[in-house]
């Protein structure tokens, strides 16, 4: 049985040899060539003239491209039609494009887009939440505002109240391998491109606009990325949509890639957010209502900030039951670069807010976190029939009487039937032995003047499903080849995250082969068409489901071939072990393909899935938009250096909810990844802009990812021993976002560190850099 | 354009090369090894690291014309001689310690430069080491996992899991 196996990645040995190809990796023809984007070095203004002469005459040149020059649609954007790929005479942000330069050499055509000269007007730039607040400068019409209950009376009859506000940074995706497409021209007007996407029909339905064609004359294949992150989801639609202008115009390959400093600069990032909260509350620390204010900047376009901006809101309650809440969003222009997908897709944004709500009432009450989260808890899932037979988990006869249904909702209206966090934080607090280390830390504290440690445990609850409802489907085409071997794609593609090992361990369970019998190939719109971006960790749930459907069509047909060729009954037909059991005869499965061929039978399908029982309104705030809940829980232990702000995390412990895991490596390695990024968000990551507007931190020399010194001493991660109660693939759940979020237990845990230090309330503002951290001590000291 | 010549791979070779050629240009675009990865352009994620003459280089970070005469071993040129996988390549094959696979070439190049100059590196040695090569995806945990793993050592010294 192939699923549920720790079987290594699909391309394992081709990338410890290096023969793993990624786009810049792929051998081009003869004449290739090498494009580079002019950029504006202002942030807000018109352009009144460009004098690209210069450009033109540099070494090894070919053409120089203006928004003037495209014969089709100038538009990169993935949503409103609202982000020219070149600037049309306006400028929205410091390192937008202006010009392409196409040359014979990558270098070349990056020197020569240094030698532009543009005259520009400026104008005044938007750039912070109070200069878009002041100038009324957002998308949509106003803010957007979701309420559960009479909040604001909710708040005014509490026992005890409390307001405030934390600051949140945006994050770089530093994917590894930068943003890179190549495209090739056909005949016949076709074009074949090749992009690092994590979007191949949306690639595709920009450059069908961008030469216009219809989209069945472009074809996009993507065999993977050298990470994506949520990064790859629209940004990669200017380098394709360039490559593919430039190779119509000039009828040569034409190849892009940018460099680190130029991805950094062009491409967007994280949302950063402030989210102001008022909060009433009783004496145990249970919320009866919670105000939020959010404030986003989404930068220059629209992109995805709507729903980005809409999942904070709908993770405004993390895992908390709120009787009242009113969430109240804007999402502000900015002429910034424009944030798009990142992991968690406001999520964690809007997690972060709650969070540090059940931070501060705990100071307040001098209660534990840990305590006031889980009094906070929405109540436990119901025990479900499970198995054969009646059993239910606690159904005895000397079991005690099930409560009445306490199912409680969400603040947009849905039930939360699968919550299983108290047994979660139960088993975690345990293993991590949380109340004796925080006993240990509190004694610790007050022997040490200098150093001070701090622990936290936060859950997370995500919601699985893309909010959009329509983007919740997927395809699959498997062929069974005469000889038995299987040809495997859908329309998921492959980051790192390792869903195409996943699906081919589902196509192997099928048909009861070992892996190796799978062929696993490129994502491809030729193949699969209409494919939704491989995003809100979905890509396990929705492909494999159409990968299943797809082979359990090849396979019933068999079957059926095969029972009445041996005169067996077709349902007992069974595929395991590389056999087929036909009544008394077994064959190998490749003499079972070859006798279907022969007997006329298909032996290729394609598969379609889409997730049920979705309904939302994004305008009401209201509806069941998710299929499910995704759960875990994280510990971690910090020391704090009181003199300098340094700080190291000491331990982690983490027990993390992926199902009825399909496969446990792949997904302890989403854990892990997810969980040090998460914490790098908070911590290390800090991205500055100047007052002009211009990104410092565009390279790794000043922008910091975790390094490999930078992850707690102690690691402990383990997977929750349970299935999703939702009918998913093999009952597994999604694991590609959840756990980033577990990295706020390293923001918390400093915070309980810098409490150590004072009377005062740390309010720490994420990224939680050394620099942040000293003023946080410095003001609890002062005890403000 | 000069010609630079070098051993890569245990193979003489020589092609033309510009003094600015960088030496993981020559390597990718004249040679056609595309293993040695460009991560960031400016010698800090280490995607890039090759052996010069044993010794682990940032390939971005030197020109070829540097290089000349010298042996140079990429990560096309890390396997057995019977092409099975070396002890390094398998043990992140068999520990997970790879993702996207982008860094991957540059962690076994570092991997391997670390063991040859300390056969039993402690996990501190080994993060201390790396601090070079950089990371998104797996955290780091695999990699350091799978470099004891390589060493010959206890994987479950590191962490319960």
């Amino acid at each position: 049985m192939s699923v549920t196996q720790a079987i290594p990645h699909d391309a394992a040995t081709g990338h410890v040899t290096g023969r793993a190809r990624y786009v810049d990796d792929i051998p081009v023809p003869a004449g290739t060539l090498h494009l580079a984007f002019g950029l504006s070095d202002i942030a807000a203004g018109r352009v009144i003239s460009m004098e690209l002469s210069a450009v033109r005459d540099a070494p090894g040149v070919v053409a120089v491209l203006t928004a003037d020059d495209l014969p089709f649609a100038n538009d990169a954007s993935p949503s409103v039609h609202d982000e020219p790929l070149l600037s049309d005479g306006n400028i929205h942000y410091l390192g937008q494009p202006l010009f392409l330069v196409v040359a014979d050499s990558h270098l070349n055509a990056r020197k020569a887009a240094r030698l532009g000269r543009i005259e520009t007007e400026d104008q005044d730039a938007i750039l912070t939440i109070e200069d878009a607040m002041a100038a009324d400068s957002r998308f949509e019409e106003g803010p957007r505002v979701w309420e559960k209950g009479d909040t604001a009376e909710a708040i005014a009859a509490a026992p005890h109240r409390l307001s405030g506000q934390i600051e949140m940074g945006g994050q770089e995706h530093f994917y590894l391998e930068g943003q890179a497409a190549l495209a090739l021209p056909g005949e016949a007007g076709d074009m074949l491109v090749h992009s690092s996407t994590q979007h191949p029909t949306e690639i595709q339905h920009k450059v069908a606009e961008a030469l216009g064609v219809p989209m069945h004359a472009v074809r996009v294949e993507v065999r993977r990325m050298g990470g994506g992150f949520g990064g790859k989801e629209s940004q990669g639609s200017a380098l394709a949509i360039a490559c593919a202008v430039a190779a119509r115009a000039t009828g040569r390959p034409c190849k892009m890639r940018y460099d680190r400093d130029d991805d950094m600069v062009i491409t967007g990032k994280r949302h950063d957010f402030r989210i102001a909260y008022k909060v009433g509350y009783n004496d145990e620390g249970r919320i009866l209502g919670v105000d939020f204010v959010q404030y986003t900047r989404c930068g220059w376009a629209q992109d995805l900030s709507l729903p980005v901006a809409d999942r904070a809101m709908l993770h405004a309650d993390n895992a908390y039951h709120l009787p009242a809440a009113r969430i109240e969003s804007h999402r502000l222009k900015t002429n910034t670069q424009s944030a798009t997908a990142f992991r968690g897709f406001g999520g964690p944004q809007g997690m972060l807010g709650i969070e540090r709500v059940m931070d501060a009432i705990a100071h307040d009450l001098g209660r534990d976190p840990l305590a006031v989260r889980r009094a906070n808890y929405y109540a436990a899932a119901q025990a479900v029939a499970t198995g054969p037979g009646t059993g239910q988990r606690y159904g005895g006869t000397h079991s005690p009487k099930p409560a009445a249904s306490t199912v409680q909702t969400t603040s947009y209206g849905m039930e939360v039937t699968d919550f299983i966090l108290h047994e979660i934080t139960g088993a975690l607090s345990q293993s991590a032995g949380y109340d004796l280390r925080r006993a240990a830390i509190a004694d610790w504290n007050a022997a040490n003047p200098l150093l001070k440690k701090g622990i936290a445990l936060t859950p997370v609850k995500f919601g699985i499903s893309f909010t959009l409802t329509h983007l919740n489907q997927a395809g699959a085409l498997v062929h069974v080849y005469q000889d038995g071997s299987v040809h495997l794609n859908h329309g998921g593609t492959e980051m790192g995250q390792g869903l195409f090992r996943k699906v081919s361990q589902v196509a192997a369970d099928r048909f009861g082969l070992p892996v190796e019998s799978i062929r696993i190939t490129a994502t491809d719109t030729d193949k699969v068409p209409n494919t939704s971006a491989t995003a809100a960790s979905s890509g396990s749930d929705l492909n494999g489901m159409a990968v299943m459907a797809a082979c359990d069509t090849i396979r019933d047909r068999m079957a059926d071939a095969l029972a009445t060729l041996y005169q067996a009954d077709a349902a007992a037909v069974r595929f395991a072990d590389g056999m087929v059991q036909i009544g008394a005869e077994t064959v190998p499965f490749a003499r079972a393909a070859k006798l279907c061929y022969e007997n006329r039978v298909s032996l290729s399908a394609t598969g379609f899935y889409k997730t049920p029982d979705l309904s939302w309104d994004r305008i009401k705030g209201h509806g069941r938009p998710f299929f499910y809940f995704a759960y875990g829980a994280a510990c971690s232990e910090v020391v704090v250096d009181t003199l300098t702000g340094e700080y190291r995390i000491l331990r982690t412990d983490i027990l993390h909810d992926a199902g009825r895991s399909l496969n446990p490596a792949i997904d302890m390695g989403q854990i892990e990844g997810g969980f040090v990024q998460g914490a790098g968000w908070l911590t290390t990551e800090e991205l500055v802009w100047d007052e002009s507007g211009r990104l410092r931190t565009h390279a790794p020399s000043t922008y910091k990812i975790p390094a490999c010194s930078d992850r707690p001493d102690v690691f402990n991660v383990a997977l929750w021993d349970g299935e999703n109660r939702a009918e998913t693939i093999y009952r597994s759940k999604a694991v590609g976002e959840p756990p980033f979020m577990l990295g706020m237990s390293v923001f918390f845990a400093l915070s309980d560190a810098i409490a150590s230090c004072g009377r005062g309330y740390p309010a720490l503002d994420a990224p939680a850099t050394p620099e942040r951290v000293l003023m946080a001590i410095r003001q609890v000291q002062n005890g403000v | 354009m000069t010609t630079v010549s070098m051993t890569v791979n245990g193979k003489p070779v020589s092609a033309e090369a510009e003094g600015r050629t960088l030496l993981v240009e020559f390597l990718r675009d004249g040679l056609h090894l595309t293993g040695t990865h460009v991560g960031c352009d400016t010698s800090q994620c280490g995607a890039c690291v090759v052996h010069v003459n044993g010794e682990a280089v940032k390939a971005c970070t030197m020109f070829a014309q540097e290089a000349e005469g010298a042996e140079v071993t990429t990560i096309e040129g890390m396997a057995n001689a019977d092409g099975s996988l070396n002890v390094i390549q398998q043990a992140f094959q068999d520990h997970h310690g790879l993702q996207c696979g982008f860094c991957t070439p540059g962690m076994v190049m570092s991997a391997a430069a670390l063991l040859k100059e300390n056969p039993k590196p402690s996990e501190a040695e080994i993060r201390d080491y790396l601090e070079g090569n950089i990371c998104r995806c797996t955290g780091y945990h695999n990699i350091v996992k799978a470099i004891l793993a390589a060493s010959g050592q206890d994987v479950g010294a590191i962490a319960a899991e």
